[in-house]
């Protein structure tokens, strides 16, 4: 019985004559989606399978979707005759197109038997002749496979052996993603076994010597295997001692190892290939001199069976010399291996005449980190989850390892220089001050396709669509408008009203709010007074330190759409005043953090909004107030006249009235500022600060953070004043409706309702929960709906609105933002962070009723 | 709801005749439905000294808001913020505008053609009048109210009135309080108010079709032809819509009896501080093209780099993109905007569906934003950024040096930008501010010298500056212009940029009028 091996990802070709049952083996063997027929694609693009002359048209769609299947890692099996070498090179090529290895099954039946079956088929319509051209072509292929690029070529003879044959799917080697770890991945040794030796035992490992006290082995107690990156050898001092060290780890199974180039190179030296004895391998040639020839052969072996590169840990984890690109990842070719042992280069090179090397890395999107070396650095620094740990050891630097997945950096120091670095480490003469984070050099590489198109976000709380036309919208907005998208890590999602009142004369009523809740199983809510301001989300830092993550600068105020709020010094001056109160409050110390990302409302709404305030309010008023008299003056002019007017009056003055309350309403939101003078601060939630989202984190905690920050500074800050209501109380509602009434009807805007619990709290089945719903006050509405909205003609039309879009929104909104903060806290990468927020600025151009 | 208003008197006696004229027996309430709701014509006063007629328009809510189901927060809304809730809150019932116009010419159809059954002689006969409307939307202000009825032989009154009696700070609203007097034909005054409420509120309620020129023409005959402001009144009225305006300006001149000297048209509205860039500027200045200058100096500093495929980075409305089609030499055209609504506008001005396709492959319009790395713009000859640096916020503009000299990296990079210093020279604009509402700065010759050495020292270009329009003695040409070519690019021979054709003074800065204007609204934060 003969058992086919074919690598899990791979094109496997089927070579064999008409009738030979290709495809009663590809139906027997594969599933039906992993097939793709000729005969089908002939048929799909001329009606006919067997017409010959739409053959190139097919094959061109069989290649495209073979490409589609190969770059999503989908095992791919061609039945064609394949007979031709033109049509084998066409397979071969979009296999080596997607680094996947291609495989040929040649089914070997006597061309007798195979004209018996042709024969017998309605649909075959040639002769015996071409079914012996096809017989010698199969012949002469069979012994080309190899030549042509088949990695494995499996040929089977007879009816008997390929009716027998068996298929056994076998792992490419650097597939060792049940490999979960903890990892301690170490950087660039470069011959520095002391410092290696030293790296271990801080990382706690335990080190096995020889009878001559030679590191040969090591072993960590809670069971940790070590990953080198490569670069062992050359320019240190001791390269044997290292790999003898390494060796003994890898043969020990404590240790995984992937080659560097200059393992690659002393490799094809010690095969006596002609290469250039430079950068370091002459050192190591001298010190493998001393040793035993058994020994260097060893090493030859050893670096000859070591992989490209290693995808650990199910994907989450890529570990290659010099860092590999995503499509890249879990492939097998020449040009994978190549990426992995020397990165990519753009073809120039610098001052120094080293290659100028294409920053990959700035352009990866994979959902795997990938840890490598191969480029010194004078600290590792995260770019899109790659790190590159190779510090420079032999160079003087430092050998560093990334513990895994701690996401920790363990370095220690290189005795000396061993070797002068061509390029010196610390490239520019301030980087020894403190070098600057990719953050800082403003080369944070967001990509117009992180946010633009079509796109599908699966963002943990949910999956959503951002249609192409919002996001086109919200690009404009992004790029034109709003504070660099380093310093914009959130945006607050809009927020839903409660549902529409049941109390006679209003629009919105505490009632309501309370029964959401209460029917979504909650049992504790927070009402917070509804600040009349405006939406500012304040990131504040203790000092410039916090442009180590988000850039130059010290702070952001900015809108609920990501602008800047007032802009320039107005800004500062408030930051100021805001890290001052956090740090008299000792927020810093105790959030553990040299930033806070703060939800807040700043009032009055008139510090913002005065041009709308007297452009569009209170330029409404200013009409009526100048029409609306003339009318009732004229009005009783006829009414004098015994005209019949008296209804038309009647109505003519209420609307007055109704003008009057609504003018009352938007001066409300009137209150004289200069600068900062007169203006306020509101916060009600302490979203983030280093490495922690509070999201999780009840209300009575973010509101007693809040009330700190107004103690240090009862000038700037205002309180929100709130009520906590146990659901179940009729006694507590009653007591947050008379307060909720006492409030609107003092002029204010009302409550927002919020699950006590916190911002992510969820229901009983584990859904997210509204954060909150606002439960507006009836004159407050006025300046919403319209002066008359609560005439009860016009109330109740307005009570059929309809809230599904706007909860739907909020919904997102919300957990778009709280994935937000996730990903800040686990140091994601700035373009996952900042699709994201993009995409809650695209919901943003969702058609809703505005007045919800 | 609530109605606008508007009352017609005339002591002509019997003063009560204005109801044969009117059609409208003053002894009774009328009532009409109209689009917007419903009309009433009700007389307050009816003697034989003194009749006065009241038109009031109760409009109904929703037929203006549009219906009820109907909404949106800015879809396809460039600006953040817009303030979408205005559908809902709002003057229109309170304030005389088109509204009220379309109702006036449904119930007084026959007395705005002159027309009378029963009182024919006085239909045509100028009677002593007064119109009054008490809250009317003025953009201009009472200004204009009077520059616009009093060639008409109207004494105008307009008086302001104050935004908020308690916050008397904010001053007066964009409402007068208007009265006009004079002895006139009544069918006349209606037009009169017919035609110039709407361009007075300057806010059309509804779609203008190209049938509204004639409208205009019919309540126009015989007084609009003549009048001065027949420019302004004519764009308004078309709620500038240009194509329609200029036709029915050349429809206006035919009618026109006597020669008046060429650009009289061009009337400098006194605008309140709206799209329109030479508010202020003196209505004889003679506008120079500034943008044209640019848009040679810039398309010169091409020729000379040799470029052929070439990206038209914010290219707007596409002026600069109409140039470079006509050019053969530019095989590859790209022009990128930021804005969706303005590619649009520039695919209709190049009327790309028209093209032949050989010449339509020559040009792609694309979304791009200079704050992001954009792939498609990598390997083209030539990047023109025209105008565009000025409308980043500072703290933007590495990015844009990293998408475009670090990522995209043309051989040559073209920037314009305005020279601040020179703003000085236009008497139209107050110290201080801007050339344009969204110009978030604008740099004087050393800042952008340093800006651009920083820049081709950061991204290994070599730059070239020079201006664009007359070289003042001290404050320089208007234009700054920035060459920078790639050092490894081969070539060794920087261009020299093109010296700016030489210009009789004073420029204006004609911004290449934004096409669709940067609305830069007052932000909502509810």
């Amino acid at each position: 019985m003969a058992t086919l091996d074919i690598p899990e990802l791979a094109l496997v070709a089927l070579v064999g004559i008409s009738g030979s049952g290709k495809s009663t083996f590809a139906r027997t063997h594969f599933g039906p989606t992993q097939v793709l027929s000729s005969d089908t694609f002939r048929g799909m693009v001329a009606d006919d399978e067997n017409d010959q002359s739409a053959s190139a048209d097919a094959f061109d769609v069989l290649h495209y979707v073979a490409g589609k299947r190969l770059r999503a890692g989908r095992l791919t099996v061609v039945d064609a005759t394949n007979l031709q070498q033109h049509a084998r090179a066409g397979l071969v090529t979009v296999a080596r197109e997607h680094d996947v290895l291609p495989v040929a099954i040649v089914l070997d039946v006597p061309e007798p038997q195979c004209w018996e079956r042709t024969r017998n088929r309605s649909d075959r319509t040639f002769g015996r002749p071409v079914l012996g051209r096809m017989q010698r072509d199969l012949r002469r292929s069979v012994g080309r496979l190899e030549r042509e690029g088949f990695r494995k070529v499996h040929v089977l003879r007879g009816v008997e052996e390929i009716e027998a044959a068996e298929i056994r799917y076998e792992k490419l080697y650097n597939d060792r993603r049940e490999l979960t770890g903890p990892f301690d991945i170490i950087g660039d040794v470069h011959g520095c076994r002391a410092e290696l030796e030293a790296l271990l035992l801080r990382l706690g490992w335990t080190l096995h010597r020889d009878e001559a006290g030679r590191p040969v082995n090591a072993i960590h107690p809670q069971g940790r295997t070590a990953v080198f990156v490569g670069d062992l050898v050359d320019r240190g001092p001791d390269s044997p001692g290292v790999l003898r060290l390494v060796m003994g780890m890898v043969a020990a199974g404590t240790a995984l190892c992937v080659p560097g180039n200059h393992e690659q190179k002393l490799l094809r030296k010690l095969r006596g290939r002609n290469v250039t004895v430079s950068h370091g391998l002459a050192e190591t040639l001298t010190q493998l001199d001393a040793e035993e020839p058994d020994f260097v052969a060893e090493i030859a072996a050893f670096v000859d069976g070591l992989v490209s590169h290693y995808v650990l840990d199910g994907g989450r984890l890529v570990v290659a010399h010099a860092g590999l690109k995503a499509e890249y990842q879990g492939r097998a070719s020449g040009r994978v291996r190549a990426f992995a042992l020397f990165g990519e280069t753009t073809g120039e090179t610098d001052e120094y005449g080293l290659p100028v090397r294409y920053p990959w890395a700035r352009d990866y999107r994979g959902s795997a980190m990938v840890v490598y070396g191969h480029t010194p650095t004078p600290a590792p620094e995260w770019i899109n989850n790659t790190i590159c740990i190779d510090t420079g050891c032999v160079f003087g630097g430092t050998l560093t390892a990334l513990r895994y997945p701690d996401r920790e950096l363990v370095s220690v120091p290189a005795a000396k220089e061993y070797y002068p670095p061509v390029r010196p480490l610390l490239a520019e003469p301030d980087r020894a001050a403190g070098s600057p984070s990719a953050a800082e050099r403003g080369d944070f590489g967001l990509d117009l396709r992180d946010v633009t198109g079509r796109r599908h976000i699966d963002y943990g709380y949910g999956t959503l669509t951002v249609p192409a036309e919002n996001a086109a919208a919200a690009l404009e907005v992004m790029s034109r408008f709003a504070v660099d998208p380093r310093w914009l890590p959130w945006l607050p999602p809009t927020m839903a009203p409660c549902s529409t009142a049941t109390v006679e004369g209003f629009l919105e009523h505490p009632a309501q709010a309370f029964e959401d809740y209460r029917s979504a199983g909650v049992d504790r809510v927070v009402c917070e007074e509804k600040h009349m301001g405006s939406r500012a989300v304040v990131l504040v830092c203790r000092d410039g330190t916090g442009a180590r993550r988000f850039g130059p600068g010290d702070g952001v105020v900015y809108t609920r759409t990501g602008r800047p709020f007032f802009g320039g010094e107005q800004d500062r001056a408030l930051l100021d005043r805001v890290r001052a109160a956090a740090t008299a409050s000792g927020l810093w110390a105790e959030l553990d953090s040299d930033w806070l990302l703060l939800d807040c409302e700043l009032l009055p709404w008139s510090a913002k909004a005065g041009g709308l305030i007297r452009e569009q309010y209170a330029a409404v008023g200013a009409a009526g107030r100048a029409a609306l008299p003339a009318v009732l003056e004229l009005l009783d002019r006829a009414d004098g006249r015994a005209l019949p007017v008296g209804e038309l009056r009647h109505r003519m003055a209420r609307r007055h009235a109704d003008l009057v309350r609504y003018t009352e309403a938007y001066r409300g939101y009137v209150r004289p500022t200069d600068g900062l003078d007169g203006v306020t601060l509101a916060p009600f939630a302490v979203l983030a600060s280093e490495g922690a989202t509070h999201a999780a984190r009840d209300h009575g905690w973010h509101l007693a953070l809040a009330d700190r920050l107004r103690a240090a500074d009862p000038e700037l800050f205002t309180p929100t004043r709130r009520r906590v209501v146990d659901l179940a109380d009729a006694g507590a509602t009653a007591e947050a409706t008379d307060w909720w009434l006492e409030l609107t009807g003092s002029g204010g805007e009302g409550m927002v309702v919020k699950p006590y619990a916190g911002l992510a709290a969820r229901d009983a089945r584990g859904r997210l929960l509204q954060p909150g719903v606002k439960c507006r006050g009836r004159e407050y509405l006025r300046i919403i709906y319209g002066p008359e909205y609560a005439e009860p003609d016009q109330l109740a039309v307005l009570r059929d609105r309809s809230l599904g879009r706007k909860r739907g929104l909020a919904l997102r909104e919300h957990g778009l933002g709280l994935a937000a903060l996730d990903r800040l806290a686990e140091g994601a990468p700035l373009w996952r962070r900042h699709e994201l927020v993009f995409a809650i600025l695209a919901n943003e151009s969702e058609p809703v009723d505005p007045r919800l | 709801m609530v109605a606008v208003l508007i009352t017609v008197t005339t002591t002509h006696q019997p003063a009560t005749d204005l109801g044969y004229l009117l059609v409208k027996h003053p002894d009774r309430v009328h009532s009409f439905t109209v689009p917007t709701g419903t009309a009433y014509v009700v007389y307050p006063e009816a003697s034989a000294e003194r009749c006065t007629a009241a038109l009031l328009l109760d409009t109904d809510p929703l037929a203006l808001s549009g219906g009820r189901g109907r909404s949106g927060r800015g879809t396809g809304s460039t600006t953040p913020d817009d303030f979408t809730l205005g559908q809902y809150v709002n003057d229109r019932p309170y304030a005389a505008s088109s509204l009220l116009s379309s109702a006036l010419s449904i119930v007084f159809r026959s007395a705005l053609r002159g027309a009378s059954k029963d009182r024919p002689e006085l239909a045509a006969t100028p009677i002593p009048l007064e119109l009054r409307v008490p809250a009317l939307r003025c953009r201009g202000g009472a200004d204009l109210a009077i520059r616009l009825f009093a060639p008409m032989g109207w004494t105008v009154t307009a008086t302001g009135i104050p935004l908020d009696p308690e916050h008397p700070s904010w001053g007066d609203s964009r409402y007068v309080d208007l009265t006009l007097t004079g002895t006139l034909r009544l069918a006349d005054a209606l037009n009169h108010v017919y035609v110039l409420l709407p361009v007075l509120d300057d806010a059309k309620h509804y779609w203008v079709a190209p049938d509204e020129i004639d409208k205009l023409l019919r309540a126009g005959a015989g007084w609009l032809a003549e009048h001065p402001e027949r420019g302004l009144i004519t764009r308004r009225y078309l709620a500038h819509r240009r194509a329609l305006a200029g036709t029915a300006l050349t429809r206006l001149a035919e009618l026109r009896l006597a020669d008046e000297p060429a650009g009289a048209d061009s009337v400098v509205e006194a605008t309140d501080g709206g799209a329109d860039e030479d508010a202020g500027l003196p209505a004889t200045v003679v506008r120079q093209p500034l943008a044209a200058l640019r848009r040679a100096a810039v398309l010169e500093a091409l020729r000379s780099c040799g470029a052929t495929r070439v990206l038209d980075l914010g290219c707007g409305g596409g002026a600069l993109l109409t140039d470079l089609v006509r050019d053969r030499r530019y095989t590859e055209i790209v022009g990128t905007d930021v804005s969706s609504r303005t590619l649009d506008l520039a695919q209709r001005r190049l009327r790309l569906d028209r093209l032949p396709t050989r010449q339509r492959d020559r040009i792609k319009l694309w979304q791009s934003a200079l704050t992001y790395r954009d792939d498609r713009l990598r390997g083209f000859d030539a990047a023109v950024l025209m105008e565009v640096v000025e409308h980043l916020d500072p703290p933007r503009l590495p990015a844009l040096e990293a998408a475009v000299f670090g990522h995209a990296r043309p051989e040559t990079v073209i920037v314009t930008t305005p020279n601040v210093e020179y703003n000085v020279r236009y008497p139209g604009l107050p110290a201080g501010t801007f050339r344009h509402r969204d110009h978030r700065f604008e740099w004087t010759r050393a800042e952008f010298a340093d800006w651009t050495a920083a820049v081709a020292a950061g991204h290994d270009y070599t730059v070239a500056i020079s201006g664009v329009g007359d070289e003042d003695p001290e404050v320089g040409a208007a234009t700054q212009l920035a060459v920078f070519t790639r050092s490894t690019a081969g070539a060794a021979a920087h261009p020299t940029a093109p010296p700016a054709p030489a210009e009789p003074a004073p420029a204006t800065p004609a911004e290449p009028a934004p096409a669709v204007a940067v609305a830069v609204a007052v932000e909502e934060e509810i």
